[in-house]
This record gives structure tokens, sequence and C-alpha cells, in this order.
């Protein structure tokens, strides 16, 4: 049962990043682009823990919770950019 | 063991007259002649021994798979060299404390002699060949910062450079000829080498040799064609010049010949090669002195032309005229230094060298007068003084040599003409300058020179007279023993008495000496002709034109292949490459031969996503923000490939240093246009195209290859032991602190110096903010939004802890010391990000760069510590403890190790990070 959840959750994330990804090719803006950046970030860690799941295993786990909490700091530092100029002031 | 500690006392107390003269105010002059007087003092300890015969050999092994030890030797001949270089270098310490000017560095001046003074000493010395090579090296170096210790005057520069080209060339031949010499013999020791004199004679690499040592030795003893860097070493101050051509430097030439007489003399290449050279230098140099109008150049030529009698009584290759050397070696230090103090005395009297203008200084100084004419008389070889002695003994020589046959007569006529130009300068050097009228226009009113000025001159002048008069009870023993050493068998029959009864070389001393008195007192004839031809024939201008050449032709090739284009280098590299590939590639199939691990859809679309994005940031490289979001793309894919194939570790690192990567280069995309113009050509961009598309392809394929073909690894071995022998069960971590860990030590120590390097070219640097974006409109009112303030400040605890959880459980699962580290530098930029950094400065006071400091050195100290358990370098062991609530812990010493990656990791990211976003400055820029 819980294979075919994962299979279909990975579909589901797998559709999510192929428009994440036309999102990020087509813009039109560069503030589009920045957060298809960041969802693509939340899309992976998503993906991460899926696979851990269907490995069976919890060794994948830190690199979501890296995502999780540090993942963000690339479209934070790219929003700065875009809105100031000089990121670090 | 004493023998090293007579070298090693001046060599390692150069430094002692600058310090002592700082800390305690101590004359540098006093500390220096200490030092060379506690030497002198520990030689003539063993002369004893040595004058009865005894070769003391004493050492260590040092690296002796090279041959190389540090064995030192004291026979005669050394004792000899040892008593010259201490006895004259105290008499110049003495004579320099008045000659120099209160306002130069004395600290540097007696520093300087004092590691020349080793230096010679390590020469004399030394029993390895290798070792003697090495101190020969390094008193090319230190009398190149004498030459030029007046580094204002760029004749002194010229002459220093001069100096040390050619004697420094010469040293690498003489290396040549020391290895080949080991080669041969199968030893460096100068006791194997000296009893192997006829396996060297007859071997077939005898000539080559020869030829090598030789080109050492008249380098440095100044002999044609290589003199002409002694007289433009004359720009030295005038102690360095008196010890440089009296018992130094130049005698380290003569003293490689007597020191290798028995391995090499005595064969007929041997006597053409180095009479030859020597009779050439003697004649030509006495020729030329007598036209200088320096005082100082005068004895220069003298000098060289000495030498030539030295190297021609060598070269005769008999006993008596190798014995008939070393006694002339010793008297020309001894009258040679105290003319070049007597020199430097009228010099600092009247303010000139210039023969020209001197003249009747006998009024005013008549005691100088009277020690510089004795010591010209030694020179020249007027009776009663040593001078006479060895010249007759050279005279002697020439008329026993066999090698000549009928023409004889050769050598005794230009032995004769030679000295009666030695005759001829010396009686120029004593009247122009000391006899005659009043001299004119001088900018002083000369006079005696200070009392202690004049004593090195009186006591050299003294040895002159008791050597003459006395010899068989003043120089005897010691000649006997050192003349016993250079030939390294019986000694030949000689008498050192005054009067030999009326022969030929009393003749031949006899023309010299009017025929030299002649030849100056009708000088007036022909001097202004030779006034004009004076600096027509300088080896100077050759040896400058020669370095001037190969100067300009490096600087051709350089400009030529590195013009700082970073296109071309990047083309040739990958040309080179692909080159290279294409050769190593022949024969190769394609055809898969292991089985490859079938695809799944999850890998088919991580790499297609890793393509399009890295082909499109390639594309769109001249949209600067957007091939910088493409490129964050590239990096998250790559982090996810690196989880496919199951290296966590890789792929926790490749996230955070992606986050990091952005963040740097949007710093300095602040700076740049949103766009880069296209700057290459059409042809250009297709031809580079082109070549990027085959690498890519050749890259592509050679991967293909190696991955179906059937290959082993090591990796087992690491599976096999990171548990049991590194205590983890990660066995990336294991590999990276332990297995793998000197390793280590020097990435994280490229990473610092990395770190340092943008410090210091960073450095001042402030670059002008823009101060609109890139379409025109002005930058936002709000600088620290506060929403990103309010979560970036509990951010940090938890990413302080995630930190310290990655860092523990490091050496069993993924995490360790960089991605620790990592994660800490990216929560603590962020507060840089979100507050600014003068805000966060203030609250995390620490000097980063310091902290790469302290990490290093806790790396490296971790690994020194495993020497107190008498481990090699970096050795790890590990134990297990049993905390409570926590349970079973283990600690490693490695995790120290890690500790210290840790610390350089963040202090790197926050320097580099740090140091960018201060470019433009703190608040130099409006709202």
């Amino acid at each position: 049962m819980l294979n075919h959840a994962i299979d279909i959750a990975f579909g589901l994330l797998g559709l999510a990043v192929v428009f994440t990804l036309i999102r990020l090719a087509l813009g039109p803006d560069m503030l589009d682009r920045v957060l298809a950046l960041d969802t693509l970030y939340v899309n992976s860690a998503a993906m991460l823990v899926l696979y851990g799941l269907e490995l069976g295993t919890g060794r994948y786990y830190e690199a979501a919770l890296l995502i999780a909490m540090l993942g963000f700091v690339t479209t934070v530092v790219l929003s700065k950019y875009i809105t100031r100029g000089d990121v670090i002031e | 063991m004493l023998l090293s500690i007579v070298i090693l006392i001046p060599l390692l107390g150069a430094w002692l007259p600058t310090a002592l003269s700082r800390a305690l105010g101590v004359d540098p002059a006093r500390t220096a002649a200490a030092l060379a007087a506690t030497s002198l003092a520990l030689i003539l300890s063993q002369a004893p021994d040595v004058l009865a015969g005894a070769t003391l050999v004493s050492g260590w092994s040092w690296i002796p798979t090279a041959g190389l030890n540090a064995t030192f030797r004291l026979d005669g001949f050394g004792l000899l060299f040892a008593l010259l270089i201490l006895g004259i270098g105290l008499l110049v310490i003495l004579y320099a404390r008045y000659y120099l000017s209160p306002e130069e560095s004395k600290e540097r001046f007696y520093g300087l002699l004092l590691l020349f003074m080793g230096a010679m000493l390590g020469v004399v010395l030394a029993e390895n060949l290798l070792l003697l090579v090495t101190f020969w090296e390094l008193t090319s170096l230190s009398s190149f910062l004498l030459i030029g210790f007046w580094r204002h005057d760029a004749d002194a520069r010229r002459g220093a450079r001069l100096a040390l080209m050619v004697t420094g060339a010469g040293g690498l031949a003489l290396l040549a000829g020391v290895l080949l010499i080991g080669h041969v013999v199968g030893s460096f020791e100068l006791s194997r080498v000296l009893a192997a004199g006829p396996v060297i004679k007859a071997h077939p690499l005898y000539e080559t040799m020869l030829v090598l040592v030789l080109l050492g030795a008249f380098t440095k003893s100044a002999q044609f064609p290589f003199h002409f860097w002694l007289p433009h070493a004359m720009a030295a101050p005038t102690p360095v010049s008196a010890y440089l051509h009296s018992a130094t430097m130049v005698k380290a030439g003569i003293f490689l010949l007597g020191r290798l007489f028995p391995a090499f003399a005595g064969t007929e290449t041997w006597f053409y090669i180095v009479s030859g050279v020597g009779l050439t230098t003697q004649l030509f140099a006495a020729y030329v002195a007598l036209f200088r109008h320096d005082l100082k150049g005068l004895l220069a030529y003298s000098t060289v032309s000495h030498l030539g009698l030295i190297t021609l009584l060598f070269g005769f290759g008999t006993p008596a005229g190798a014995v008939a050397a070393v006694f002339h070696t010793i008297n020309h230090a001894v009258f040679k230094a105290s003319l070049f103090m007597a020199a430097g005395i009228v010099d600092h009297e009247t303010g000139t060298r210039d023969m020209r203008r001197l003249s009747g200084l006998a009024r005013f100084m008549p005691w100088t007068a009277a020690l510089a004419t004795i010591a010209a008389g030694a020179m020249a070889g007027v009776p009663l003084l040593n001078g006479f002695l060895s010249k007759e003994m050279f005279f002697a020589e020439t008329l026993q040599v066999q090698w000549l046959g009928s023409r004889y007569w050769v050598l005794p006529l230009a032995a004769t003409l030679a000295s009666v130009f030695t005759v001829a300068y010396s009686t120029r050097f004593v009247h122009d300058v000391f006899f005659g009228p009043p001299p004119q226009g001088l900018a002083r009113v000369p006079h005696e020179p200070p009392r202690w000025m004049k004593v090195p001159v009186e006591i050299l002048v003294g040895l002159c007279l008791l050597v003459g008069l006395l010899p068989a009870l003043i120089v005897d023993p010691l000649l006997r023993a050192a003349g016993g050493a250079v030939l390294q068998g019986p000694l030949p029959e000689y008498s050192l008495a005054l009067w030999h009864g009326f022969n030929l070389p009393v003749l031949m001393s006899g023309v010299a000496l009017t025929g030299g008195a002649i030849i100056y007192f009708a000088r007036r004839y022909y001097f202004g002709l030779h006034g004009y031809r004076q600096q027509r024939y300088d080896g100077r201008t050759l040896a400058e034109g020669l370095v001037a050449l190969a100067v300009a032709g490096s600087r051709r090739l350089v400009d030529g292949v590195a013009n700082a284009s970073l296109q071309r280098y990047v083309l040739l590299l990958l040309l080179a490459t692909l080159g290279v590939g294409l050769v190593g590639a022949r024969g190769l199939s394609l055809a898969p031969i292991a089985a490859l691990t079938p695809p799944d859809a999850l890998a088919v679309a991580l790499t297609a996503a890793l393509a399009i994005a890295a082909i499109a940031a390639t594309a769109l490289h001249t949209q600067r923000l957007l091939a910088l979001v493409l490129i964050g793309v590239v990096g998250l894919v790559v982090s996810l490939v690196f989880v496919r194939f199951s290296a966590p570790d890789l792929a926790l690192t490749q996230l955070l240093v992606e986050i990091v990567t952005v963040l740097l280069l949007l710093l300095a995309l602040y700076f740049m246009p949103a766009e880069s113009p296209r700057e290459s050509s059409r042809f250009r961009r297709v031809r580079d195209t082109m070549v990027a598309v085959a690498v890519g392809l050749g890259a592509g394929l050679l991967a293909w290859a190696l991955l179906t073909r059937p290959f082993s690894t090591i990796a087992w071995y690491y599976l096999e032991h990171a548990k049991p022998q590194g205590g983890g069960y990660n066995v990336v971590n294991v590999i990276l602190v332990d297995f793998r860990g000197f390793d280590t030590l020097g990435e994280i120590t490229v990473l610092g110096i990395a770190a340092v390097a943008i410090l210091a070219l960073l450095q001042e640097l402030r670059l002008v903010a823009p101060q609109r974006d890139w379409d025109g409109r002005p930058w936002a009112v709000e600088r620290h939004p506060l929403m990103l303030r309010v979560l970036a400040r509990p951010l940090l605890p938890l990413a302080l802890l995630v930190s310290v959880y990655l860092f523990l459980r490091g050496h069993n699962a993924p995490g360790g010391g960089f991605i620790a580290g990592l994660v800490t530098g990216t929560a603590i930029l962020l507060q840089y990000v979100a507050y600014g950094s003068d805000w966060a400065r203030e609250r995390l006071p620490w000097n980063y760069s310091t902290a790469i400091a302290l990490g290093l050195l806790l790396a490296t100290a971790t690994g020194l510590a495993s020497w107190a358990f008498g481990a090699p370098f970096l050795t790890s062991t590990f134990g297990y403890l049993h905390w409570p609530v926590v349970g079973e812990f283990e600690l490693a010493s490695a995790m120290v190790f890690d500790l210290g990656i840790y610390v350089v990791v963040v202090g790197v990211v926050m320097v580099i990070v740090g140091r960018l976003g201060a470019l433009s400055g703190s608040g130099g820029r409006g709202t």
C-alpha cells in the first residue's frame, strides 16, 4: 500500500518539479525565477524524505533537514540583492 | 664535534651583533671579535696535533643514502686556511670598527661578515664534498651581501650581482663535478676521494670532472677569463675587499685546487689547463694593474695576478710546486690584507683613491707610508720580505717544468716578465701615493689615522718582516703541515733559507726588480696612451649583456605564452588535453565489456535536468543574475545526484557550498553590470564552441569507456579497516580525518592561504556602489526587513545545535567538521544579511583570520601530539566513554583534528564573505 502511495507521490512531485522548471525557464520576471528556485528547494526536500521512505532508511534525512533549515538562505540573498543590491550592508 | 662548533659559532652567531647591540648596547665589533676569537681559540687547541701531522675527521651521518654526511676534517691545509680566515678576520673586524662611519649599520656589517666567515670555515673544514659545495655556495651568497653592503650605491649593487653571477655559476659547475667524483669514487668523503687519485685520473670521465671542478675554482679565484668580477667587487667597503682578497673568497678557489691536488694533479691535461690559465692570468693582470688609476683597482688586478701565479704553481703538478703555491698563498694573504687596509686608510684620510690626484702623502702620514712601502715591497718580491722567498721558489719551479720539452724557456721568461710588471705596479702604488710633491686640491688635510686603525696593518707588516727574516722559525712548521696535507704524501726537499748562492732564480729576481723600476720611471712616455683604453675591454659589459639578452628572451617567451588572457589559457589547456587524450585513446574500443546498472526513471530525470540547466547557464552567461539562478539549480540537482548514488556526505557538503557560493557571487555582482557585453568575435565564438564540444565529448567518452570496463578500486580496504583501525563507521569521514589526515591538513592549509590571500588582495579596496538597479529603479528603502530579522535570529542557535550534532556524529554517520563548519558559517552569514555587518560584528566580535590560524594550529597540534606517544605524525587513537543520559559515546583523537577543520572552515567562510561584503564600505551609500 505504502509503495503505491510513494509512487504516486513521486509522480506528483515530479510533475511539480517539471512545472517549476518551466516557470524558471519562462520567467517572465526575475522574481518568478527566484521563487521557482525556492520551490525547487522545497520539492527537493520532499523528494529526499520520500526517497528515504522508499528505501526505508534515515540516511538522507539530514539533507532534507539542511534544506529545510538553510535552503531559504539562497532565496533570501537573491531577494536582498534584487531589492537592495548590497547583500551585506 | 669541535670542528662543527668552530663553524657554527660565526654562522649561527651572525645575528648576535645586532641582538646584543639592540638589547644591551654592546659594540657589534666586540661581539663579532669575541665570536671569531672563540673559534680561533678552539682551532688553536687542535693545532699541536695537526702540526704533528694528524688529520682529525669527525662528524655524523646525515643523509647517508645521498652520500651526504655532516663530516668535518682538520689537517694541515685546513688549519692554515682556518688560521688565515679567523686571524685576518679578527684584524678586519678591528679595522672596520674605525673605517665605517657612525651612520652606517655596523650591526649589519658584522653580521654579514660573521656569516661569510662561517661559510668560509665550512669550505676549508668540510670532509664531505657535498657539504663543501654547500658552504661554497654560501660564500657566494654572503659575499654578494657584503659586496653590495652600500646598497644605495648602484655600482656596489652591480658589482655584487656580477660576483654572484660568476661565482654562483662556477658553483653549479663545481656541484656537477663533485657529483661525478662521487659517482666515480663511490663516496663524497675527502679521505676516500684523495686516496682514489689513480682511479680518477684513469677514468674516462676524468677530463669532464677536471673541467667542471676547475670552472668552480677559476670563477672563484678570478682566473682569466672569469677575472672581471673581482675588480668590480671593489665597490665593497675596503675592509671587505681586504678580507675577500687575502684570506677568503678568491682563496677558496686556490683552496679547492690544493685540496683536490692529489686526486687530479700531475696529468698533461691538468698541466696545460691549470698552468695555461694561471700564466695567462698572471701576465695579463700584472700588465693591466699597472694602468689602473684607482688604488683599489690596482690592488684588485694585482690580486688576480698573484692568484694566477699560485694557480700556475699548482698547475706544474709537482710536489715542490704545490709547496711553493701554499707558501705564496700565506704570503699573499698577509701582504695583500695590509695593502688593502693601507689603501683604505689613504681613502679614509684624503677622500680619494685616485693615484693621479694623490701624491707626497709620506709627509702627512709617515708611519702609514712606511708600512705600505714594506707591504708593497713584499708584493714586489724585495729581499728580506716574505714575498721574496715564495717568489724565489716560484722562479726555481718554472725552471724545473718537464712538460714543455725544448721550449722550456717559455715559462721562466713569462714568469720574469710578469714579475717585472709586478715590481712596476708595486713601485707605482708606493711612489705615486706617498712620494713626490704635496697633493693638490684634496678636500681635507690628511693626517695619520686613529691608533687602532693602524694596528692591524702593523701586525700584518710585522708578519711580512718576520717571515722574510726568520722563515724557518716562523712559518716552516705550518708550511710543512699544510704542504703534507696538500700532497697527502712525503714532502719534497726544500729550504727556506734567504740565500742559496748566486743562481738563476736570483738573477730572475734581479731582472724583475730592475726592469720594473725602469718601466715605472719611464712611464711618462706611454701612460697617456693607455689611459684611453682603460674601459674598453671589460667582462662586465659582456656578462651584463648576456643577462639582458636572457631577460629579454624570457620576457618575450612569457609574454607570448602567458599574456594574462584567461580565454587563451583555457583554450591552450583544453587543446593540450584533447591532444593528449587523442594520443592516449588510440585503439580504444567503446564496446561495453562490463554490465552497466540499468537506468531508472529518477536517474534519467536528474541527469536530464542537470544537463539542461548546465547548458542553459552556459548559453545565458551574459545575463549574470539569470545564469546565477541556473547555477543554483545545477548545484541543487548535483546534490540530489549524490543522494541517488548513496553519497550523503557529499550531498550535504554540496548543498551548503551551493548556498555560500550564491551569496559570494551576488556580493561580486553588485559591482558589475547586469549583463556582460559580448567581446569575442563571431569566429572566436564558433571556434571556442567547437573546442568545448570536442573536449566535452572526449571527457564523456572517456567516462563511458572507464565505466564499461571492469576495474578494481581500493574501496574495499577502507570499508574493511575504517571501523577496526579508525574507530568510525563513516568511511568518508574516517578517510578525511584519519587515513588521509595529512592530505586534509594540507587542504585546510591551502584553504586558509586562499582566505588570507583574498584578505590581502582586497585590502584597502573600495568600490563605488551603484545607486540604482539595472532597470534604473532606485533601491528599496528598507534595509533590513522585519520578517527576515525575526526569522534569522532564532535560526542561529538552531543551526549551532545542528552543527554540534553533525560534528559529533560525523565519525559514524554523515557529517563531520567540514559540514558542521559550513552550517555554522551560513547561519552567521544570515545574521550579517539580516542585520548588517556592523550590527553582527558588534555582537560576534571575533577575528576570523585568527580563527583560521587557531584551527590550523589545533589540527597540526593533534598531529604532533602523536609524537609524544612515539607514533608517526597524525596517528589517531580512539576509545569509548559512557556518559550519563547520552549513553555509550566514542571519543577519537581524530575528533580534535576534525574540530580544527571546523574552526578553519568557519573562519574561511567568514573572512572571504566578510571581506567581499565590506567592499562598498559601511554607510557609504544613501538610502
